[in-house]
């Protein structure tokens, strides 16, 4: 791996932004430098499921000839391909939408390419974004770049695994119940869930629609910040969208913390962690409280319950969303034979389009909401959503324990063993135990690099994460950004 | 295949139970993943009844986190996606139609 400083793979996106307007490095060059790591690495990593090499590099000269300006004009950057384009295909990793190409573009998409980065391609993804190991994919499983005989978590997997192999320093992921953190937190990358209702849902291919938002998964805390500034603010298309406006995040980044209340609830240090989770968890709050922040324990009572709300409603939602796959309208069609009808026309097609896990998430979604099921299953998570809720509400008033931001770990554990889980779903499910809850709360959440752990001889990235109030990323941006600024995690990189 | 954990709150689901589910969510399985699916379903829904452990008496269900009331949009004439881009996704098309099997006296069978 070369290690010149001038080696795009090596910068940030705000530095290639920078390089790019100061007409130091070219968009071209930076574009080129991409697809080339992009070819040297995707034969051990599999990160991506569709590159626009021509379109790209189109796109790059029109920015070097001055057609294109933004904040991120030139950059290279990568999308989850449950995000929608109006161009190339968006499959969902599934055979259900193999062929499938989108007529139109999703919002937060075109916000980046308005800003003038170029998207380089499509990553891969657990099929439907439902899966913590990328492993769920159609089109084959995505590796570690910090150890390819390991998962780089999912559902996410494809943009975690660009960003850290160097090939671009910005993809856009989706966040359910952890699928940008928990490869962020395995893949030593800065990942954020923004608040529900921050960052459009118009183009991103539904699963659960009360949980979904689209983030950033990047190098540092700086380019999440970028990144947001750019993809958040209300939109007409999705009608859940919030009406606040975009927020600046980059410029109140340096600003110090010291005073600041950081909540750590009892639960989260747990016998269930790894034991170098619970030691960074504990170098982590030392660096806080060496940065002049208070430390509180605080009580989160129902963390040990929300993979089980989780697990009820987003498959409850997915189930519903799902429904319109159905040989008809687009997506996978069955041939039928002779005799067979409408209702085999749905059943094969969906049988022969869907995964294992999207069939097993439909089947329990609909198990859930069926008759004499919806109250003991359905209707008790929303009761519980809301308790999840009214905690974290707690934990954040000034009447409760006023903290700014709850810190805990991000995953129990470094990245696992492609293979490892994949015949116990529930095994795979409680991966996501420290994030599921924050979605399920609509709040604002980031996991970022907080040091390495050897394994079998090789370096694990292990995560923390930070939660913020709804719609205050700015307090979880500097709160990451002192750490980062302070310990320099971010600036290990993976020598796939 | 061995069984599923064997606990006593265990809502095990019977065969019976999976194709009933598979056939309310349209998807035609073999007997094999009827099995496979009845061990892996039942597992999770052992797992998830631990929220009966709770006391949620009082608590109003929350399916959404956000201030939710219905948005209005101003009443403007806006261009919609083309009828020739929705058609194009469609598998199977007799233009102007999108094509199904025959629903009416036979076929169709719910």
């Amino acid at each position: 791996m070369t290690m010149d400083a001038h080696d795009p793979s090596m910068m940030t996106m705000a530095q290639q932004a920078a390089a790019i307007r100061a007409k130091t490095l070219s968009s071209r060059d930076a574009t080129r430098h991409a697809l080339n790591r992009l070819a040297a690495s995707e034969p051990k990593v599999h990160a991506f499921l569709q590159v626009f090499e021509d379109r790209a590099m189109e796109q790059a000269a029109k920015v070097d000839a001055g057609e294109v300006r933004g904040p991120l004009a030139g950059v290279p950057i990568a999308l989850k391909d449950n995000i929608c384009l109006n161009y190339g295909r968006t499959t969902c990793a599934s055979r259900m939408l193999e062929q499938y190409e989108s007529p139109y573009t999703a919002t937060a998409a075109q916000r980046l390419i308005d800003a003038g980065a170029i998207v380089i391609g499509k990553t891969n993804l657990d099929e439907f974004a439902m899966g913590s190991s990328t492993e769920n994919s159609a089109f084959g499983p995505t590796r570690n770049p910090w150890d390819v005989s390991r998962v780089p978590g999912g559902s996410s997997g494809g943009s975690a695994a660009a960003v850290a192999a160097g090939v671009v320093p910005m993809a856009l992921g989706s966040d359910t119940g952890g699928s940008i953190r928990q490869p962020a937190a395995l893949c030593n990358l800065v990942g954020v869930k923004p608040t529900y209702g921050r960052v459009s849902r118009y183009g991103l291919v539904a699963f659960a629609s009360s949980l979904d938002q689209i983030g950033p998964l990047t190098r540092d805390v700086t380019d999440a910040a970028l990144t947001l500034e750019v993809i958040c603010g209300s939109d007409a298309l999705d009608a859940t969208s919030a009406p606040e406006d975009a927020p600046r995040l980059v410029d109140g980044l340096e600003t110090p913390i010291a005073g600041l209340r950081i909540g750590v609830p009892t639960q989260c240090r747990s016998d269930a962690n790894h034991g170098a989770v619970n030691a960074s968890l504990d170098a982590t709050l030392e660096v806080y409280r060496r940065l002049g922040a208070t430390i509180v324990d605080v009580d989160l009572p129902l963390t040990d319950y929300g993979i089980a709300a989780y697990y009820i409603v987003a498959p409850a939602e997915a189930s519903s969303n799902l429904a319109r796959f159905d040989g008809v309208r687009y997506g996978h069609r069955a041939a039928l034979g002779p005799g067979e009808g409408l209702i085999d026309l749905y059943c094969r097609s969906r049988a022969e389009g869907f995964g294992p896990e999207v069939q097993r998430r439909i089947m329990l979604g609909t198990h859930v909401l069926s008759s004499g099921y919806y109250d003991a299953y359905y209707n008790t998570a929303l009761k519980v959503r809301r308790t999840i809720k009214g905690d974290f509400d707690r934990v954040f008033s000034a009447a409760g324990n006023g903290c700014h931001v709850v810190l805990m770990p991000s995953t129990p554990g470094p990245a696992f063993a492609v293979g490892s889980k994949t015949s116990d779903p529930l095994a795979m499910y409680l991966e996501d135990v420290y994030t599921v809850g924050i979605n399920l709360a609509g709040l604002p959440a980031l996991s970022m690099p907080a040091g390495m752990v050897r394994i079998d001889g090789v370096q694990l990235p292990i995560g923390m994460q930070l939660v913020a109030q709804a719609f205050d990323e700015a307090t979880l941006l500097r709160v990451a950004r002192m750490f980062e600024r302070e310990t320099g995690f971010t600036r290990a990189r993976a020598s796939v | 295949m061995a069984d599923a954990p064997n606990q006593s709150s265990a809502p095990q689901l019977s065969a019976a139970d999976v194709r009933k589910v598979a056939a309310l969510s349209r998807l035609s399985l073999t007997d094999a993943q009827v099995e496979q699916y009845r061990h892996q379903l039942s597992s999770v829904l052992t797992y998830i009844n631990r929220l009966r452990e709770l006391d949620l008496a009082g608590v109003e269900p929350m399916a959404h986190v956000g201030d939710t009331h219905n948005r209005l949009d101003q009443d403007v004439v806006r261009e919609p996606l083309a009828n020739s881009a929705l058609m194009k996704m469609a598998p199977q098309t007799m233009p102007p139609f999108v094509k199904v099997p025959k629903v009416i006296d036979d076929g169709g069978g719910a």
